[in-house]
Order: structure tokens, then C-alpha cells, then sequence
């Protein structure tokens, strides 16, 4: 911000940017290429959300006159932070931005899974409505496929719109290498259905990052999903070594669901060649 | 020692155990009673456990130590020797009734924290071991909503022993307090105009009209928080045909009604349902059939006969009621969201199968507006992707001109 004063475009252009990225709470977004902020095609029906929005525009691409600079800074920069986090939800679906947020998923940025038994997996930013002002970003983790609030209060407050509710799935369909397995941290381990999961792995972090490292878009012919999930641990309350019979029930049903989507994936393999 | 005891106990006034309970980190530890300590019953195994058992029970129970203790070399090791003594009796102690009680007042005020997972809408959760030796892990945490463990949000809590609590509490916790604990059936509001938030929610869980009631007495006696997430991709669910369409589910899915869970038998299989598990097993199912638990049922299953010829090869018989959902392919189910054939092909005898999300106003894109969504999303594979982004307010195209 400080360096906004200088407003030539040619030098300074991505600084709006930059210090946006680079301020404390805005570790979830990634760089939007300047050609996609200039293309106004992209932009189309923003100028409906964002009040002042050349103003705005201007300054997220630092082409802001001087002379406005004052009076409307405050509220400015307020419009230009939802500008640029509405072209953000835009951006991190086309193929560049996919690749943008996939490197920061290696880096696990986002964070990583707070389920103890889905082993430290990196999480993906979403939200649950892709119009603004309405719900706080989320964080979606592709091995329970669950939803998980951000630990930090100062991530908890960003606007999930700025994410939309496409990204993750979209991430996963383009790279169906990606999609990490469904078994906690040891991928070749064989859990028995009746739940003897071992509770000695819990400590135990393997890194995924090697799956990660294979990612290639499009490449997963050969994958096979339908069957994953069962080899997914699960937690199993025990009260002195013993199950607990209402969970253990409701347990059991969710299992048994669970091989009733397996025997319907598997019968809808064996048809398709 | 006594420079010891001042060391670790700030003022004269606190006692060793508070002082310890007030430890960063220590928050999860409720304050044993000393009488409970010095009950020789309730420490039996321990000694054999704890090193310097002498000077760890002096310690913890703020007792001037004998002056020829001079033998021992080091405070901290005492210390560490209280630290596992205090533990381990902390995990007995809080199976107790007080002791139970005690953790119940914590429980009610919040301290453990809340669960990290956003459809139980902020459920209180209490801390638990996954193994009761101690050293071998940390300190989890246990949602009676989702019936998962979790690490603790804040590293300080990485060098707690989760055999501190142990494996049993967190669950005869729930045993004891009933009302504290979410049933496991849940059926989605009828009121549907409203979609709850996952903030707003999570005060009026017991509060709302009609008291809720769970039909086992002993089982939860707290409406559950049940939503489960469906993931979508421009307000589309994403179908399970796909390899990334959704696999886990099932982890939080609950049924709509208690009877349900009956139609599954102790190893875990659909009762009175036809299907290739019980084939090379004896037939006892068939015995014990429930009557007409779902009129359709039936139905289902002689379709099912019927097309068993051609599923044959396939070595898995198709459940019943998802024949109008194996016509349909594609990753992007083709409908609206509202009415998705993922969803309208659910229509198996527990009608169990489609998870219930949030009703989803944000989205609400006729078909029409996406003529190349079909052509972009072939069987797991994206080709094209469109740099625009789905938007509600798609008619201000027009307007966009003038900009």
C-alpha cells in the first residue's frame, strides 16, 4: 500500500497485488494473472457487486489517479478486496489458477485435516454459496470428504465466495491423480471391516506428498475408485475395550451403506469396459 | 526439596495439583480430589509405573518430604514422575462420579472446544486417549456428533499424554450424560424455506419447539446435528459415477429413523435384502425376515431377480432402486440441484442413500446458461475449462458493456 503513491503501471503494476498477498490473513489466495484482471470478459457482472468498481478495479491493477487517492482510500480498499476476491473464485477454475492453488495445496497452505485418522492431509479452501457476504470460507479435505472450519480466526473471517463452491471438486476432477486414498496413512494396509483398526498408527505422519508430486492433469485412466472406501479407517468408541452398542449400530449401518455404493460402483465397473 | 517445592509451586497458597491444572496446555485436566489420591485402592498398578512413586506422591499432594531424600539427583525427574503419577490417576478419577461430574461443568463451559467440523455446527467435544499406556500418543479430541477423533486445534496440546484421559472416558461420559449426546438418526427439518446456518444453529440444538426424543432410552437423547456435505461443481452435484465424485458419505450419514438401523444385522448386511454377501454364507437371514418393513422392498427385489442374468458376470448384484441412476453418466449430474438424478434415483427401501446437505440457495443456474458444460466434463476428465465463473446475477451480462 505504501508504494501506491508512485501509480505508474509499468514498474509497480502488481503491487495492489502483492501486498494483498503478502498481509497477514490473506494466505489462502493466490497470485490472479494481470491478464485475467485486464480481460474484461472475465469481469463480467462484477460491476453489479462492487460499488465503485473502476475505482476499485484501478486500484487492484495500480492504475489509480492520485488526486482520489484520500477521500475514498478507506472504503476503496475495502471494494477492492471483494473485486479481487470475486475474480479469485473466477480465477481458480481456469487451468492456470488450478495449478497456481495446486502448488500451494503441496505446500499444504491451507492447512491440513483435523481428523486424526485422515493423517495430516492437506485441505482445500471452498465455500458454501459462491455469493458474497453470506458464509466464512471453509476447508474441504479430499479424504473423509468432509467440511473443516479454519483454525485460525483471522481465516475464519474470509468470505467464501472468494473461493466458491466449485474449486476443490474441479481440482479433483482435472487431477484424478490427486485423490488421495482413502486409508489412513499406510496405503497398503488391509483394514478389517469389524473395526480391529489399529490404534497404534496414530502417530505415525507419512507424508502423501510423493502422490502429490505425481500430479499430472488429465492421467487417471487407470484409476479405479469405486471401491476406496473401504479401506478407510474409521474411530470406533470403546468404553473399557468394549464397543459401544448405539455408535457400534449406527456404525454398522453406515457401513453397510457404504458397501451398498461399493457393490453399485463395482456392478457399474463390470459393465462399462 | 523446598527450593524445589517453591519452584514449582508459585505461591504457598496453591496447591500442587491447581498449580498444575494451570499449566498452558493443561487446560483438558480437571482438579483430583486429594482424598481420591490417597485412597491406596485407586493407585493400585500405579506404583509400578511411576518412578520415584515416594517423591511423585509427595509432591502432588504437597507434603513437606522427609529430610533424608537427599538421594535423588535431579527435581525434574520428580517432577516428571508427579506429572505421569497425576495423569494416570486423572484418568481413574475421571471415570469416577465426581470425577465425571467435574469434566461435565467443563464440558458445559466450553473449555475443550468445539468440533472443527462444520455440519456439527460447533458440537462441544471432550478430550480422549487412543491407548491407555501412556506415552504412546497425545491427547485427542472426541465430537459425540460425528463420533470422531481430532488433534487439538493448538499445538500446546502436543506434549499432553492422551493416556491421561484414556480410551474409556469420553464415551462413558456420554453414557452417563445422555441429554449431552446427539441420537444417531436424524431426519433433515421439514422447514425447508430456512437453511440453518452452521453459526446460528448451534445455540438452539436443545432449544427448539418440540423436544426431541429418542425412542431407546439408552441412547442419545440430543437432536444430532446431520447434515453431511455434498460436493458441487457449478451448483451441480458431483455424481458418484465419478472417480472424484464422493466415496465417504457414508462416515457421517445418519438415517432418517431409529428403525432403520435395525434393517442392518450384527455383520453389518441389509436385512432381508438380496444381495451376493449372503450367497456362499448359511441362510440364516432368511429366517428371521422382518415383515414389510418398506412395502417397496419387495418390489425392488424382484426387479432385482430379474435383472440378475445380465449383472451375473459382474459378480455384484445391483442394489435395489438405482436403475433410473446406472441410465444416467456423466460426471455433472444433468439435472438442476434441486432435482438431480443422483438424488430422485434414491429409492432403495431406506431411501437412505442421498445424504441431506443444507438447502443450497446461492445456486440456482438454469441449464440453459451452461450449453458447454456438457461437452467440458467427460467421465473424469475436464478438456476445457471456462474462464468465468458460475454467477446468480448472470442476466447483468447486458449491463457489463457499458464498463
Amino acid at each position: 500500500m505504501e508504494e501506491a503513491s508512485t501509480g505508474s503501471d509499468s514498474d509497480y503494476s502488481r503491487c495492489w497485488i502483492s501486498w494483498f498477498l503478502s498481509s497477514k490473513g490473506n494466505e489462502y489466495f493466490c497470485e490472479v494473472d494481470e491478464d485475467f484482471i485486464l480481460d474484461r470478459f472475465n469481469l463480467t457482472g462484477l460491476n453489479s457487486e462492487v460499488a465503485n468498481y473502476s475505482q476499485a478495479l484501478d486500484l487492484i491493477t495500480d492504475s489509480l489517479d492520485d488526486d482520489i487517492q484520500d477521500e475514498l482510500r478507506g472504503s476503496l480498499d475495502v471494494q477492492a478486496r471483494l473485486l479481487y476476491g470475486l475474480i479469485h473464485a473466477r480465477w481458480i477454475v481456469t487451468a492456470r489458477g488450478l495449478t497456481k492453488m495446486l502448488d500451494k495445496y503441496k505446500r499444504a497452505d491451507f492447512g491440513r485435516c483435523p481428523r486424526v485418522l485422515c493423517a495430516s492431509q492437506p485441505l482445500l479452501p471452498v465455500g458454501l454459496t459462491d455469493i458474497p457476504y453470506e458464509k466464512s470460507v471453509k476447508l474441504f479435505c479430499g479424504r473423509c470428504e468432509d467440511l473443516y472450519s479454519p483454525k485460525s480466526s483471522r481465516h475464519g473471517s474470509i468470505d467464501g465466495a472468494y473461493f466458491g463452491t466449485t474449486f476443490p471438486h474441479l481440482l479433483y476432477l482435472v487431477y484424478p491423480t490427486l485423490i488421495p486414498a482413502k486409508d489412513g496413512d499406510n496405503p497398503t494396509a488391509v483394514v478389517s471391516k469389524d473395526g480391529a483398526t489399529g490404534d497404534a498408527r496414530a502417530r505415525r505422519r507419512v507424508k502423501d506428498e510423493p502422490e502429490v508430486a505425481v500430479a499430472a492433469e488429465g492421467g487417471g485412466e487407470g484409476i479405479n475408485t469405486a471401491s476406496v472406501a473401504i479401506k478407510a479407517e474409521r474411530y470406533r468408541p470403546r468404553i473399557y475395550g468394549f464397543q459401544v452398542n448405539e455408535i457400534a449400530k449406527l456404525q454398522r449401518w453406515q457401513e453397510a451403506v457404504r458397501d451398498r455404493q461399493i457393490a453399485r460402483l463395482e456392478a457399474l465397473e463390470a459393465k462399462t469396459p | 526439596m523446598d527450593s524445589a517445592a517453591a519452584s514449582s509451586t508459585p505461591t504457598s497458597t496453591l496447591t500442587w495439583i491447581s498449580w498444575f491444572c494451570s499449566l498452558p496446555g493443561h487446560e483438558y485436566f480437571c482438579e483430583v480430589t486429594e482424598d481420591f489420591i490417597e485412597d491406596d485402592f485407586n493407585l493400585t498398578g500405579l506404583n509400578a509405573m511411576v518412578p520415584f512413586w515416594k517423591e511423585a506422591m509427595e509432591m502432588v499432594l504437597d507434603v513437606e518430604p522427609d529430610e533424608d531424600t537427599s538421594k535423588i539427583p535431579d527435581v525434574s525427574i520428580v517432577e516428571s514422575s508427579a506429572e505421569m503419577l497425576y495423569g494416570l490417576v486423572h484418568q481413574r478419577y475421571i471415570l469416577t462420579r465426581v470425577g465425571l461430574q467435574a469434566m461435565a461443568e467443563k464440558y458445559e463451559s466450553g473449555v475443550f472446544g468445539t468440533c472443527p467440523r462444520v455440519y456439527c455446527v460447533g458440537c462441544n467435544v471432550v478430550p480422549c486417549g487412543r491407548v491407555d499406556i501412556p506415552g504412546n500418543d497425545t491427547v485427542k479430541l472426541f465430537c459425540p456428533n460425528c463420533n470422531d477423533i481430532f488433534v487439538p486445534p493448538s499445538s500446546r496440546f502436543q506434549g499432553v499424554d492422551g493416556a491421561f484421559f484414556g480410551t474409556t472416558f469420553s464415551h462413558l461420559f456420554f453414557q452417563t450424560y445422555r441429554e449431552l449426546s446427539p441420537a444417531p438418526f436424524w431426519k433433515a427439518p421439514l422447514s425447508g424455506g430456512s437453511p440453518l446456518s452452521p453459526r446460528s444453529v448451534s445455540g438452539s440444538n436443545g432449544s427448539r419447539t418440540s423436544p426431541f426424543v429418542n425412542p431407546n432410552p439408552h441412547g442419545g437423547q440430543k437432536r444430532a446435528a446431520g447434515y453431511v456435505y455434498v460436493p458441487r461443481i457449478y451448483g451441480f452435484k458431483v455424481s458418484e459415477r465419478a472417480k472424484s465424485g464422493p466415496r465417504m458419505q457414508w462416515l457421517r450419514l445418519r438415517p432418517e429413523s431409529p428403525e432403520e438401523l435395525d434393517m442392518v444385522d450384527w455383520r453389518g448386511r441389509w436385512i432381508n435384502e438380496d444381495d451376493e454377501y449372503d450367497e456362499d454364507e448359511d441362510p440364516d437371514d432368511e429366517d428371521r425376515q422382518m415383515e414389510d418393513f418398506d412395502p417397496d422392498a419387495a418390489d425392488d427385489d424382484d426387479d432385482d431377480e430379474e435383472e440378475e442374468e445380465e449383472e451375473e458376470a459382474g459378480a455384484a448384484a445391483p442394489m435395489s432402486g438405482t436403475k433410473a441412476g446406472k441410465q444416467v453418466a456423466n460426471v455433472v449430474a444433468s439435472g438442476p440441484p434441486s432435482s438431480s438424478p443422483v438424488n430422485s434415483a434414491r429409492t432403495s427401501p431406506t431411501s437412505s442413500g442421498a445424504p441431506r446437505t443444507q438447502v443450497d440457495h446461492s445456486i440456482s443456474i438454469p441449464t440453459s446458461t451452461f450449453p458447454s458444460i456438457g461437452s467440458t466434463v467427460d467421465s473424469g476428465r475436464v478438456k476445457m475449462v471456462r474462464q468465468w465463473a458460475a454467477r446468480t446475477d448472470w442476466p447483468a451480462v447486458a449491463r457489463t458493456a457499458q464498463v
